[in-house]
């Protein structure tokens, strides 16, 4: 039964960047942009943020310029994409190679190329909702685990439910109806942007402020990538998103318990099974209901 | 419906730009990436012409330098033609990376098995096997795409990290190097390396095959009519369609010599440099001939003007870091600054000036 929780707690640690970052890509992907900015802008906010808290001495300073760092990032991809219309593909690329590299050029100025990676000196702790108790090793959680799966059902409902959800579908869906019926798709499309890239900021931040409390060049370690397969996989619904993050970090967390248990594991062939799913989504379920129809093409409204 | 600008007594129009003009489009693109750049630079408390002149001018100064920037070009101009062939028919292919590890496995598998035969033919079958290599993991992303219809720019991307993953498994495992213990393949036989071409640098045979594809990616996409549909296809695929192409057809054939052009960029880092296969045998080459295809606008010229542009960069950051102490990634920022700024500039692509009447 320990075990169980142990693992579960694992699987909710692990699930929590990857939840955050796929949540904001859902959100950037529904309004009809593809982020492969996302994997250059959780490093970059997971420095920003720990360089923050470092000489701030404040987290949620740290926090508060990590979610910033996403949305700087976010507009940059808004500008390029949206606003000049230019390729998706190519200039979400282009902000994960340029945030890296910004990300790591800065880590090497500051720290040198000391071995021993600096680390805060107190990170966000777990929160003791259940300390002594054998429910332990599942409910103390970081509270940004508990704050990323609190916004499943949200996101979810503002998707969904409101005027705004409503608005930013359909510029992901068809935005020259969405033109017509008076939405500036230009707008909404920012919108999502900057709410998606905050939640991407957030991800990253998770990474060195809360689960690790310190930056190191592997940090990110392709979980931008996993975020983008999970999006697919949990075929562009925060509910399903969350099952595939969770599903994703069962995974990982019992692969790593075995593995502490000395029990030989295809170790790589866990790490690469999450992308091969998603290739097989692709290829059995691909044009369906929530899937944005208007993805990687920008919207040009008449005249220059 | 046009609406006009006008900018002191001309006015900006929608139609394509003068020829003149798109010459001048990567200069502008470089001066603002290297302002850009520069406050970078500065903002980390270094003399930014400093650091230029020892990246970009001083390293052409030196014999070794000016091999080693030969040793850079060649996997950078190989997976550059790759990466134009793909997109120069509209097939945005981003596995360049993974396809080049699948060619460098395949090579780096037959350099270590095929031990008795003479030199050349092993660096034959070496290169045809790599190309294979290559094109096998470039197939099934594009039979997705071609068949299906599934997004080839995400399905090529994961199969980057799957190959990365795959190659860690066999070199953690089965076919970790038994003498070293080391995370590397056993070495290939010595029949099997690249010869070099000038005594006491590392400049090899993978040189002169970067030279031939790139005049490959000429010849094809200018004098052929395979080149000239792979460029209708790309411009507008119904339009091509509607003149009888069979553009699956073309976009899978483009996408193959794509991944097996990469594939030889494995193969030559394998049989040139290294010597066996290991994980680190890519600095992201792949991804790096995204930014040389887009910069060189996907022309054999442009492509190899780039890659050695870029080239320049990279050699001449590891240098800067050296004496100047500026970390490396200082050519990340650069070359990925560049990328970006390369596509705001092509729209300039789009407009022209007129005179107002």
């Amino acid at each position: 039964m320990e075990f169980l929780f142990l693992l579960l707690g694992a699987m909710l640690r692990i699930a929590t960047p990857i939840l955050f970052a796929a949540l904001g890509e859902t959100i950037i992907e529904r309004a009809g942009v593809l982020n492969l900015g996302i994997e250059g802008t959780m490093l970059l906010s997971a420095f920003t943020g720990f360089l923050a808290a470092q000489f701030t001495g404040s987290l949620w300073l740290g926090l508060l310029v990590a979610v910033l760092t996403g949305i700087v990032l976010s507009l940059l991809l808004g500008f390029l994409t949206v606003t000049l219309g230019l390729n998706q593909h190519v200039s979400g690329l282009g902000i994960t190679l340029l945030a890296s590299g910004l990300a790591l050029y800065t880590f090497r100025i500051i720290y040198g190329g000391s071995s021993t990676p600096p680390s805060l000196e107190a990170s966000f702790p777990l929160l003791p909702l259940a300390k002594g108790t054998w429910l332990e090793p599942l409910l103390d959680q970081y509270w940004l685990t508990y704050l990323a799966i609190i916004l499943v059902p949200l996101l979810g409902w503002l998707l969904t439910h409101t005027r705004f959800g409503l608005r930013l579908r359909s510029v992901g869906m068809n935005p020259e109806a969405a033109d017509v019926a008076g939405v500036n798709v230009y707008r909404v499309r920012y919108q999502a942007l900057i709410l998606g890239g905050a939640l991407i900021g957030l991800g990253g931040a998770f990474l060195s402020l809360a689960q690790l409390g310190a930056f190191t060049h592997g940090v990110v370690n392709g979980r931008g990538w996993v975020a983008i397969a999970i999006v697919i996989f949990g075929n562009w619904q925060p509910s399903k998103v969350f099952f595939g993050a969770l599903l994703f970090g069962f995974v990982q967390a019992l692969q790593l318990r075995l593995q502490a248990q000395g029990v030989p594991l295809p170790y790589e062939a866990l790490l690469a099974l999450p992308y091969i799913v998603t290739i097989i989504v692709l290829t059995l379920a691909r044009r369906n209901a929530s899937y944005p129809t208007a993805l990687l093409k920008p919207y040009r409204r008449e005249g220059l | 419906m046009e609406s006009t600008m006008t900018l002191f007594g001309y006015r900006l129009e929608r139609s394509s730009a003068p020829v003149w003009f798109r010459f001048l489009l990567p200069v502008f693109a470089v001066l603002i990436t290297f302002v850009i750049v520069s406050i970078v630079i500065a903002a980390s408390g270094v003399n930014p012409f400093a650091v230029f002149y020892e990246m970009l001018i001083k390293p052409l100064t030196k014999r070794s330098a000016r091999f080693e920037l030969l040793v850079q070009v060649t996997p950078l101009l190989l997976c550059g033609v790759a990466v134009a062939f793909a997109f120069v028919s509209g097939y945005y292919n981003i596995g360049a990376d993974g396809q080049l590890y699948a060619g460098a496995l395949a090579g780096a598998l037959i350099g270590t098995t095929l031990t008795n035969i003479p030199a050349f033919l092993s660096i034959c079958i070496m290169l045809l096997c790599g190309f294979i290599g290559g094109m096998l993991w470039a197939l099934v992303p594009a039979l997705l795409k071609v068949r299906l219809g599934v997004d080839e720019v995400v399905t090529t991307l994961l199969l980057n990290s799957v190959m990365r993953f795959f190659i860690d498994a066999l070199l953690n495992g089965a076919w970790r190097d038994p003498i070293s213990g080391w995370p590397h393949s056993p070495e290939i036989a010595v029949s099997a390396w690249f010869p070099q071409l000038f005594a006491r640098t590392r400049v090899h045979l993978g040189f002169i095959l970067a030279i031939v594809a790139a005049l490959a990616l000429w010849w094809i996409l200018r004098r052929t009519r395979f080149g000239l549909e792979l460029r209708a296809v790309g411009l507008g695929q119904d339009a091509a369609k509607f003149m009888g192409i069979p553009v699956k057809r073309r976009i899978l054939q483009a996408t193959l010599i794509s991944g097996g052009i990469a594939g030889i960029a494995g193969v030559s880092e394998v049989a040139g440099i290294h010597h066996y296969i290991l994980n680190g045998i890519s600095a992201d080459y792949g991804y790096t001939g995204v930014i040389i295809a887009t910069f060189g606008g996907l022309s054999a010229l442009g492509v190899t003007l780039a890659s050695s542009f870029l080239a320049l960069i990279d050699t001449g950051a590891l240098s800067t870091s050296r004496s100047l102490g500026v970390p490396d990634y200082l050519g990340d920022i650069i070359q990925s600054t560049l990328l970006i700024v390369t596509l705001a500039v092509l729209l300039l692509n789009r407009y022209r000036f007129r005179k107002q009447k």
